[in-house]
């Protein structure tokens, strides 16, 4: 789809106490499917948690990687300080408010939940029925649900034998991917605590710097030193906006893939269920023949027709299921395909405006540093 | 390890003073050191033209201990209690980087190779840049004894740097003779200049009052620099771990996204060695000039100290005259005892203004090479930086 979506979210709180009150904003280019070209609607946290809760029951959209919602809690997986830890502050609210954005656009993206009516009515509509059933989510999160979930398709009794590796070796390599991805967000989530340390020093380094010029005699070097207190302020909002990309910027492009990889983890999980649902089936057929076979020799006409019968429903049965599971596999390999390539582009974007603003800070740092040079040169 | 110091690297790091070793009648440098465990053994090399050595050129091994022997003997010296006696080089300190090795090895199941071998690297950095700084810190001091017009003369000095022997023997009798006279002194020595002794001298006065507001101001603003150092040297030993284990990532993608992820790598990889670099020169430009002018001030204020004692003597002599003259005993010694001591504290107090003065000359100077040449360090770390963020920016962007 060449259309571009655009959605901007804007937070207000009402009540730090209740869940936010989101804003929810679309402009849509081209979709003849939305009535306006641009619209508005107010969403809650939780209308947020229910979408996915649809979403992911849909039997149309079985083996899809449908993108998890933000995790309720402020901690989730960083170690970081956001804010200080209080849901009305900024920090909190901004990366609360940046995460359901990009967790909309990746539902839009998506070109089979673009067109799902749910979808439509959750960025349309302007009153939602509250969500209910949203308390897996809500309460431990996304990546324990998918966990849990995973630990019961393990203990299935009877193992799948593969024929085509793909699947296997598909599913390692996501797994390994999530392993190291973990491991890069917490390397980065220490980055962002270090960079706020160096922030917090240079300040209290700056205004030592300025006392000590304060007490300096000479009045050039005076000068000087009370202007190099300055560029260490100046290196003070710096070093804190720096702190702000890596963790808005790369640490959550991070924590994001994490969970959208625990996502993709339960596509194949979904796959699995399907292919023991049908060996259920198989096993069910199985021994309703057996069955049928004991009461043609026992002679009992009445209860043979209702055993044919179940044979019937039975078979019926395990074709829908062979075919459900054949299905789901194209699916997830269709899916994991543009998962992938998505996932390529996302992190080209992320990393070129990371990188861009590493490259603004140091031209500014540059600037500042420059200006600072003739101070020192003029002392006398 | 063994370090021999090229001329280049010298230049580089020798920083926090100006001027020193400029008169050829008397060149002194370390040009190697030694480092066995926690013991330094410094190569001290003197080239000279003046009588009063034996050879135009030789060098001796020396240990921290020696340094220390030297500058206590120059500071209980009675004749030099009108100088600024250079502060004592403090003891070579390997414990930071000693510990981080400790650490790393204890981490190291947690980490590939490739990034252990960086940690591994960047320590060994840091134990040099240790080893240097001890070294240029010991130089220092002797150059400054060697730039000193009356201290250069100092026999025990010329002892230090000519006698082929160990110096341990001197070392203990030292001890014993002095027993830390002046430095007991030091204790005391704020409440003395403190204490309601009046001051006759203006400049005494003021200079008295700059000297305790500036040093606790450094001393402040060191530990504050320092503190900032060690945040940088965080940041970029982050940077190695980020770009090893996206290395790792990228080793295992058969993805579009394996190559942004090898840049990445590179990038941080990149970005970790300028970084260190900053962090280190914020380090030597500006938290070691602190710390030198920091133990330089409190020279100047040991100066201020023994005035104000020779003033305090000068007055209990006066008392002692007058209580004399009224009992008419022993008057004659009360008269030679109350010229004495204001011989010496005019002798002092001459002297100290000398000194004082032209240590403000030397601060002012020092600061200035300093903070330009940090300035110019950081515009060129960060230029460096933005040519290789734009590199990669770039080259994601072509793909």
């Amino acid at each position: 789809a060449q259309e571009t979506q655009l959605f901007s979210l804007v937070p207000a709180v009402r009540n730090p106490q209740k869940s936010s009150d989101l804003p929810v904003s679309s402009s849509s280019t081209s979709l003849p499917m939305f009535r306006n070209k641009t619209f508005s609607v107010r969403r809650r946290f939780s209308d947020f948690l229910g979408l996915y809760e649809k979403m992911s029951v849909k039997s149309s959209l079985h083996g899809c990687v449908i993108p998890p919602p933000p995790e309720k809690s402020v901690m989730g997986m960083t170690k970081v300080k956001v804010g200080k830890d209080d849901p009305s502050s900024a920090e909190f609210l901004e990366r609360r408010r940046a995460a359901l954005e990009r967790y909309l656009q990746r539902v839009v993206c998506h070109p089979l939940l673009l067109q799902d009516p749910d979808v439509r009515e959750f960025l349309e509509k302007e009153e939602l029925p509250r969500a209910v059933n949203t308390q897996a989510l809500s309460g431990a999160g996304f990546l324990k649900m998918i966990n849990k979930a995973s630990d019961a398709v393990n203990k299935m009794t009877i193992k799948m034998n593969e024929s085509d590796t793909w699947f296997e070796d598909k599913l390692q390599e996501v797994e390994s991917e999530e392993q190291q991805l973990r491991k890069l967000h917490a390397v980065v989530d220490s980055l962002v605590n270090h960079r706020k340390e160096l922030c917090g020093n240079t300040a209290v380094f700056a205004k030592s710097m300025a006392m000590l010029g304060n007490s300096e005699d000479n009045t050039a070097l005076s000068r000087a030193l009370s202007q190099l207190a300055e560029v260490e302020d100046k290196m003070e909002q710096l070093h804190q906006e720096q702190a702000a990309s890596d963790f808005f910027i790369f640490a959550e492009l991070l924590a994001d893939y994490i969970r959208l990889l625990g996502a993709v983890r339960g596509c194949f999980d979904q796959r699995m269920r399907a292919w023991q649902r049908w060996q259920e089936a198989q096993s069910t057929l199985q021994k309703k023949r057996e069955a049928e076979a004991k009461l043609l020799w026992a002679n009992k006409p009445d209860k043979l027709q209702q055993a044919k019968e179940e044979i019937t429903e039975w078979e019926a049965k395990v074709t829908q299921y062979e075919r459900d599971f054949d299905r789901i596999g194209v699916t997830v390999r269709k899916e994991v395909l543009r998962f992938e390539e998505e996932k390529a582009k996302d992190f080209k974007g992320q990393i070129v405006k990371y990188l861009e603003s590493m490259l603004q800070s140091q031209q500014r740092l540059i600037k500042f540093w420059e200006a600072f040079l003739p101070e020192a040169k003029a002392i006398a | 390890m063994t370090s021999a110091l090229d001329e280049s690297d010298k230049e580089k790091t020798r920083s926090v003073s100006v001027d020193l070793n400029n008169d050829a009648s008397l060149l002194i440098d370390i040009p190697d050191a030694l480092c066995e465990r926690d013991k330094v053994k410094f190569t001290v090399h003197t080239k000279t033209t003046l009588s009063a050595f034996q050879k135009p050129e030789f060098s001796v091994p020396r240990q921290h201990e020696d340094f220390i022997w030297l500058h206590d003997t120059l500071v209980e010296t009675e004749d030099y209690a009108g100088l600024i006696i250079p502060p004592a080089p403090p003891k070579p300190d390997f414990e930071s980087p000693r510990e981080k090795m400790h650490k790393l090895g204890e981490g190291e199941a947690t980490m590939t190779k490739e990034e252990y071998n960086k940690m591994k690297q960047e320590l060994e950095a840091e134990y040099l840049a240790v080893f240097k700084k001890t070294v240029q810190v010991h130089e220092i001091f002797l150059q400054r004894l060697s730039s000193h017009a009356i201290l250069s003369k100092d026999r025990n000095f010329q002892i230090f740097l000519e006698y082929d022997q160990d110096l341990s023997v001197r070392r203990k009798n030292a001890k014993e003779m002095f027993g830390g006279f002046f430095k007991n002194m030091v204790k005391t020595a704020d409440e003395v200049i403190i204490s309601g002794i009046k001051e006759v001298d203006d400049f005494f006065e003021q200079e008295k009052t700059f000297l305790l507001d500036y040093y606790s101001k450094i001393k402040d603003s060191t530990a504050k620099a320092e503190k900032m150092t060690r945040s940088h040297k965080n940041v970029a030993d982050d940077y190695i771990h980020i770009s090893a284990t996206l290395n790792t990532l990228s080793a295992d993608d058969s993805t579009a996204l394996k190559k942004h992820l090898d840049k990445l790598s590179d990038l941080f990889e990149k970005l970790r060695k300028v970084e260190g670099r900053v962090a280190s020169d914020q380090e030597l430009k500006l938290t070691e000039l602190l710390r030198y002018y920091m133990r330089d001030i409190q020279a100047a204020k040991d100066l201020l100290y023994r005035r104000a004692r020779a003033l305090a003597d000068y007055e209990h002599s006066n008392k002692a005259l007058d209580k004399a003259r009224l009992k008419s005993k022993d008057v004659p010694q009360a008269e030679e005892h109350q010229q004495q001591c204001l011989q010496k504290f005019d002798k002092l107090s001459e002297s100290g203004k000398r000194e004082l003065t032209s240590f403000k000359g030397r601060r002012v100077v020092a600061f200035r090479k300093n903070l330009i040449e940090m300035a110019e360090l950081e515009i060129k770390h960060a230029k460096n930086n933005v040519t290789l963020l734009q590199g990669c920016i770039d080259l994601l962007k072509s793909n």
